[in-house]
Order: structure tokens, then C-alpha cells, then sequence
């Protein structure tokens, strides 16, 4: 046996190199040797595809591994198990783990664990401030050389306009973006909810979209004055997406991400289907899940390519995070599991553009961290490209069954929601993971 | 009332009479039926017949009703333990300063022990919106919310409807303005629901802050409207009901004062007089006479005030004993 798998007669989409066509994809050992019609390659294992799709494995911006410190949620083993059954071979994860990585100690000592027991690619973000608290910078030089991609203090943004100035401007002299959480905290604090409709009926405190807008703009305008490399976290409002499209029509470098969570649901999945309100502590997220109107804005933030990226912001919990009361819930979904279905099916209902939604999952993130420049060829399947790829099965209807996670956070407010789409099986660097068909 | 009446148990052993109540819990008024909330104001009339002529009664004998506040409360607990004593029941009261989490023991783990322990029905306040939600379902014991968050007061609720019906006959087309902080008021939101089914008109007042947005284009049969006008609320109103200001409203930049909210949204002889002739005063307490509340008005001759904390407790009894016997049958 050599190391070579021929996929054969896949729907082949690679959004880079512009491929949207029935191919075959040949694979030596870890990396992509040849996408072509009809390869010859007789001593290859042959994976019959037909009538699947095949894309570059998806690579996600914003994930939360919980380890180290909060193993019960999960760990870097459990969490890119998940994510490789979602379709994700590449994930940058979020500081938000105790210690935070804010200088190059945690880093290395991150990067130690994510070497022993990930199985898919990881890549660290550093904190933007010492342990993520807003007061004074992290390590920045540090983080950068040790390979951290991006600098976010995830969920807490920095409120300080003059801190998150200087932090744009030393992060522009290192060629590193900033993933900012854009909320304004004046107006948002205590809210669990999207303040409106839902939140007005079943009497939560609400979290106002003019928190993330007012954060958005002040973000973009210093940005602006830095000329840093800013990209916005998990954009949740219309005004939001409207404010990216203005810089950019500007010229400026502005990118940001939008979560499968945000494309599907809205407030409403707080209150549930029923005639009695589920509050469902599942669909408590932050920034919250809002209106019907900001959902299709986000829909045509990525329809448009105003939003570059589709990010699950995968947030796993324990249980007993998520089995009390709303006000005290944890805020989060665990996504890596039905992110590519979620996505699948929003273009099935034809509320995403196909082209748009895979690009926002593969090539965009890649170009919006630079990280073609770490992995030359990453989420692409160009010739010489990193063998990831990722196998699903369009049509394929299942129904959400929260208990057959592989990842330890059971909390998605989709759990008995049937959704369009499966993934089917996942290379990650040359090696091969079948989902097999679906058993639901 | 006949009917109502001869619905009514005799004293001893809680006898198996039939009943439209089949519901486990009482979480809102949102989901009662007309037909619901008639049975329960048409029991709790024949409940205060009873009450005067025989007192404490033994129907409930055996049902263990346990109180469990997460939150203070004079007037709802003293209620709903009174109530219950008057028909019978065993009744063990609980306090929890903070929240279930905060104190280690989560608020399913509560219900499920104080199940194990015999209770039957739990009556639990909370500060957490949905709180008793959670707790519904997660025990077999049928579940009265007393309060939660900004949410739900149901019982409040029926016993508003009971007092407005005592006081006015049939509810069809009358008009009960609600005046004060509205946002954060789980009174007046479960009355919206149990008034407008009972056929009222409700309209909702208070500051700009202290109002919903967006229950104004609410079309539940268009009959609640919110207004910042206290002069629009009041115009021709059967009814007014003034609730409580919390003083921390003021120190969160909510209202410039309460000197200010006196000024604008007090409910006062001079307003009043926009009202029908005769229209009724409510609160539900506790009441800061001379905030939300003229005196004069608070104890004036159509103030029903202390008629809504009396009715309560046989609304409540008329509560407990269609879910203890629901309960029975189940």
C-alpha cells in the first residue's frame, strides 16, 4: 500500500482555485497531489464519493476548547474530536482558558498539550490584555513569536478605547489581527437576552443590539486611526453588518464572522415552539440570538461578502451549566457538531448562497488570520495543499441528538430539530476519519 | 354562583369531585383557558361564602403544600399559607436568601428532595424569570408560580380579576389601566393576559423607560395599548391599578426622581377624576403611599386595596384545591 486515496466522482468545490465540479481528488500522504476528471492512479485506495460533496476541511476562527481549566466542559482531546466530526481540520481557539495564554509560557505550555492530543490543527490565540482583564497588555511580542495567530480577550471586550487603541497599534507592528468581542458593556451588563419581543414577554433582562453596534463603530474607527488589522468577532445585528460594509466600501480592512447559531435562530428559540415559554437555557449565546431581520442581514452579510467568515464560536458546558435557571445559565452552544448540517440546510432552504457559505468556510478564514502564510495552501486543494478535506452528504436528512455528541458539551438549542446535510467522513493531514452514513 | 356553589367540597376528607381543572401546574395566566379562569373565580366567590360561614375547613386533609421563596414576600406567603390551612393542608415553609446556584443546591435538586419529602404542591417564588418553569418540569408535584423575575404573577393576577369582577359585574369591554413600572412588573404582565381573556380592555402606563416597546403592537385581540400618557391611560378607565416604584429605578438613571415620577405617573384625586365615576383603585402591594399612590386615593372610598389582599386568599384556596384534586386523579 503507498500513501495514496483517490476520491473518486465527488462533487468537487474548492472556492480558491474556483472549482465547482464533478472531480476526482488524489491524495499523497499528507497533502493534496492532484484534482482532475478521470485520474488514473491504480495503486491508490480508492473512497467512492459519488454523490458526495467534497470540500477543503473547514477552518474556524473562534472555538472554545476549555482546556486548560475548565475540563469538565471539555478538553482539547474531546473538542477537536467534535470538530473533526463537524468537518473542521483547522481551529484557532479562544483564550478564555485559566491561566489565559497571555504570555509566552502558556503558549508553549498550550501548544504542548494541543501536540499530544488534538486531532485536528489548532492554532492559539493569545489575550489581548493580562489575563484577559482589560487593565494592561499581554506579552504581545511573545504571543506573537509563539505562534499565536490572532490576539482576543474573547468574551470580555476591551472596554478602555485608549487600551484597544494601543493594542491595534503594537498588533499592526506584528503583523497579528485583533478578534475583537464587540459589546459595550455600559448597555449590555446584566442582559440575557436580546432585548425586544422576546425578552419584553418573558420578563429577562435585556441585552440591547445598540451594545454591539456602538462597540462595532468605535472598533472600526480605530482601526481606522491605527491602521491595524482588526476582525469582529460573531457579528449578531443588521446594523453591525452594515457598518463592515461601509468600511470596507472605504477601504479598509475589516473582517469578521458570523456563527451558524446566529444564520439559523433567533430570539424566538428562547421561548420555544410551545405554548408555554421553554426558556431553553441551550439558546442562551452572546451575544444573544436576535430578530428575524438581523438574521437575514447576516444572511446577506455572507450572501454579499460583506461577512468574510462562518465561525461556531463552539462553546461547550457542562451540564449543570445549562440545567438551571436562565438567569444563571452559562452563555454558549456546543456547534462543531451541527454547524456543517446547520449550514447545509440554510442552503437547502436557499437562504445562503452555496458558493458564499463554503468560501466563508474555508478560504476566508484562512486569508482573513493569514494563515495561508503559517500552512501554505490551507484551506484550498491545491496541489501540495495540506491533506484536509472534508466529504457530505448534501441530502442526507438526521435529527439532532444531543446524547451522541462526541464533544462533552451537550448544550445546542437544535437537539430533536432535523436538519438537511451530513458529513460523511474527514481527512485531516492525510488522515482519513468515515463518519459512515448516518443511522438516525 | 349556584353552580360554583354546589361545586364546593364538603368539610372531612378531600372528596373526588369533578372538575374541569386538569392542569399540573399554574405557571402564567397566558395559557389559562376562559374557561379556566371562570372556574377558579367562580370557586374562589364560593370559597368566601364558605369561609365566613365555617372557617377552617378539612378538604385538603393530607396534602402537603410547601412554600418555596426565593425571594422576600409578606402578603403572597401569609396568603397561600393561609389558604391552604384553611382548607386542611400540611404546609412547610421555605426561605432561600440568594439563588438555588448561589447556595449550591440547584433549584432542580430542591424541588426533586422537597417531592421525596411527600410535597404536593410547591408554590415557589423566584427571582429568576422561568425559575418555576424549570422547576415544573422536573417533579411530579404540581407547581404554583408566585412570582418569577419580571415574568409571571398568576395568582396576583386571578385575584385582580376576581376583585374587578366582584366590584363590576361582568368584565366585557370594561377598561383597567395599569400605571407605573410596567417593564419590570410581573404583575401587570400576567393581568394583561387573565384581563384581556376575561373580555377587559387593559392599558398599560408608565414612564418611557418603565413601558415595553414592543407589546405596543401587540395583537393578542388588540386590547391592550401602552402609553407614556397617564391622562390617555385614565380617560374614562372602570379601573386603575398603580404598582410599586422601586426606588432603585431611580438610582439607575431609570426615572430622573421620584420626585419626578410623583409628578408624572402618581395616581392621584386630580387624575382619578378622569376616570368613570366610581372607577375602583388597586394595588397590589406593598404600596408606597404618596409614590405611586396618593393617600387619599390608596384609602379612598372605591380603594379596593385591602378587598384584592383578602380575596386572595380565596382565590388561592380555590387554586389549591383544583390542582390538589387534579393531582389526585392523576
Amino acid at each position: 500500500m503507498t500513501g495514496l486515496t483517490l476520491f473518486s466522482g465527488a462533487h468537487v468545490i474548492d472556492p480558491a482555485n474556483g472549482i465547482d465540479a464533478k472531480l476526482d481528488v488524489l491524495v499523497d500522504g499528507p497533502v493534496i497531489a492532484n484534482v482532475a476528471a478521470g485520474i488514473a492512479a491504480d495503486d491508490a485506495r480508492v473512497v467512492d464519493a459519488t454523490g458526495l460533496l467534497l470540500l477543503p476541511g473547514f477552518v474556524d476562527l473562534h472555538a472554545h476548547l476549555r482546556e486548560p481549566g475548565f475540563e469538565q466542559k471539555g478538553t482539547i482531546e474531546t473538542e477537536t474530536a467534535a470538530a473533526l466530526r463537524g468537518g473542521f481540520t483547522t481551529i484557532c481557539a479562544m483564550p478564555n482558558t485559566d491561566p489565559a495564554p497571555d504570555d509566552a509560557s502558556t503558549v508553549e505550555a498550550l501548544k504542548g498539550r494541543i501536540g499530544r492530543d488534538a486531532h485536528v490543527r489548532v492554532f492559539p490565540i493569545g489575550c489581548i490584555t493580562r489575563e484577559r482583564a482589560g487593565l494592561s497588555l499581554a506579552e504581545l511580542s511573545e504571543l506573537a513569536d509563539a505562534g499565536c495567530v490572532a490576539f482576543s480577550d474573547d468574551g470580555h471586550p476591551v472596554t478602555s478605547p485608549r487600551l484597544f487603541r494601543n493594542a491595534l497599534a503594537i498588533s499592526r507592528s506584528l503583523g497579528i489581527p485583533i478578534s475583537e468581542h464587540s459589546d459595550d458593556p455600559a448597555l449590555s451588563a446584566g442582559g440575557v437576552a436580546h432585548e425586544g419581543r422576546v425578552s419584553e414577554r418573558l420578563g429577562l433582562r435585556g441585552y440591547p443590539a445598540a451594545a454591539e453596534i456602538n462597540a462595532v463603530a468605535r472598533n472600526i474607527e480605530l482601526a481606522e486611526a491605527t491602521g491595524a488589522r482588526l476582525h469582529l468577532a460573531h457579528l449578531s445585528c443588521a446594523r453591525s453588518v452594515a457598518l463592515v460594509a461601509d468600511a470596507r466600501a472605504r477601504g479598509l480592512n475589516i473582517t469578521s464572522e458570523v456563527t451558524p447559531s446566529h444564520l439559523f435562530l433567533t430570539e424566538d428559540a428562547i421561548a420555544g415552539p410551545g405554548r408555554e415559554p421553554a426558556y431553553d437555557t441551550n439558546a442562551r449565546i452572546n451575544p444573544p440570538l436576535r430578530t428575524e431581520e438581523d438574521r437575514k442581514a447576516l444572511l446577506a452579510g455572507i450572501n454579499d461578502g460583506t461577512i468574510d467568515a462562518i465561525a461556531t464560536d463552539h462553546a461547550p458546558h457542562a451540564t449543570e451549566d445549562k440545567l438551571c435557571e436562565f438567569d444563571h445559565a452559562a452563555p454558549g452552544i456546543s456547534c462543531f457538531e451541527t454547524a456543517a448540517a446547520t449550514i447545509l440546510t440554510l442552503i437547502d432552504r436557499g437562504e445562503l448562497d452555496p458558493a458564499a457559505a463554503w468560501a466563508a468556510l474555508t478560504i476566508n478564514p484562512v486569508r482573513a488570520f493569514g494563515l495561508q502564510h503559517r500552512v501554505p495552501g490551507l484551506g484550498t486543494l491545491s496541489v501540495g495543499a495540506p491533506a484536509d478535506l472534508v466529504l457530505l452528504a448534501s441530502s442526507e436528512a438526521w435529527t439532532v441528538d444531543p446524547a451522541r455528541f462526541v464533544s462533552r458539551g451537550r448544550n445546542t438549542p437544535l437537539g430533536g430539530i432535523t436538519l438537511t446535510g451530513h458529513v460523511r467522513a474527514v481527512m485531516a493531514s492525510g488522515k482519513l476519519w468515515e463518519m459512515g452514513a448516518n443511522d438516525d | 354562583m349556584a353552580s360554583a356553589a354546589t361545586r364546593f367540597p364538603q368539610p372531612g376528607p378531600a372528596p373526588i369531585v369533578e372538575t374541569s381543572w386538569t392542569a399540573k401546574d399554574l405557571l402564567d395566566t397566558d395559557t389559562l383557558s376562559l374557561a379556566e379562569i371562570n372556574l377558579i373565580l367562580d370557586q374562589a366567590g364560593a370559597m368566601k361564602d364558605v369561609r365566613q360561614r365555617q372557617g377552617k375547613l378539612a378538604t385538603l386533609r393530607g396534602v402537603a403544600v410547601v412554600t418555596l421563596f426565593y425571594e422576600q414576600s409578606t402578603r403572597t406567603r401569609a396568603s397561600f399559607e393561609m389558604a391552604a390551612k384553611l382548607l386542611g393542608a400540611d404546609v412547610v415553609n421555605l426561605t432561600a436568601s440568594g439563588s438555588s446556584v448561589e447556595k449550591g443546591e440547584t433549584l432542580i435538586d430542591t424541588v426533586r428532595t422537597l417531592e421525596a419529602i411527600g410535597a404536593d404542591l410547591l408554590v415557589i417564588r423566584h427571582g429568576s424569570s422561568g425559575a418555576p418553569y424549570l422547576a415544573a418540569r422536573n417533579t411530579s408535584a404540581g407547581v404554583i408560580n408566585a412570582g418569577d423575575g419580571a415574568h409571571a404573577h398568576p395568582t396576583q393576577a386571578l385575584l385582580d380579576a376576581f376583585t374587578l369582577r366582584e366590584n363590576l359585574g361582568d368584565l366585557k369591554g370594561r377598561r383597567v389601566a395599569i400605571v407605573g413600572d410596567v417593564l419590570h412588573s410581573r404583575v401587570a404582565r400576567s393581568n394583561i393576559w387573565a384581563l384581556t381573556a376575561l373580555g377587559c380592555s387593559v392599558i398599560l402606563c408608565g414612564p418611557a423607560t418603565l413601558i415595553p416597546r414592543t407589546l405596543e403592537d401587540g395583537t393578542e385581540e388588540g386590547r391592550y395599548m401602552v402609553t407614556d400618557s397617564i391622562e390617555e391611560a385614565l380617560d374614562g378607565a372602570d379601573a386603575v391599578m398603580a404598582l410599586r416604584m422601586q426606588r432603585e429605578r431611580q438610582e439607575s438613571g431609570l426615572i430622573p426622581s421620584l420626585r419626578a415620577y410623583v409628578r408624572d405617573y402618581q395616581v392621584n384625586s386630580a387624575r382619578l377624576a378622569l376616570a368613570r365615576p366610581g372607577a375602583i383603585v388597586m394595588h397590589p402591594g406593598p404600596m408606597n403611599e404618596g409614590i405611586e399612590i396618593a393617600q387619599d386615593v390608596a384609602h379612598g372610598i372605591t380603594s379596593t386595596i385591602e378587598e384584592q389582599v383578602a380575596n386572595g386568599v380565596a382565590v388561592r384556596m380555590a387554586i389549591l384545591y383544583h390542582m390538589a384534586l387534579a393531582r389526585q386523579r392523576r
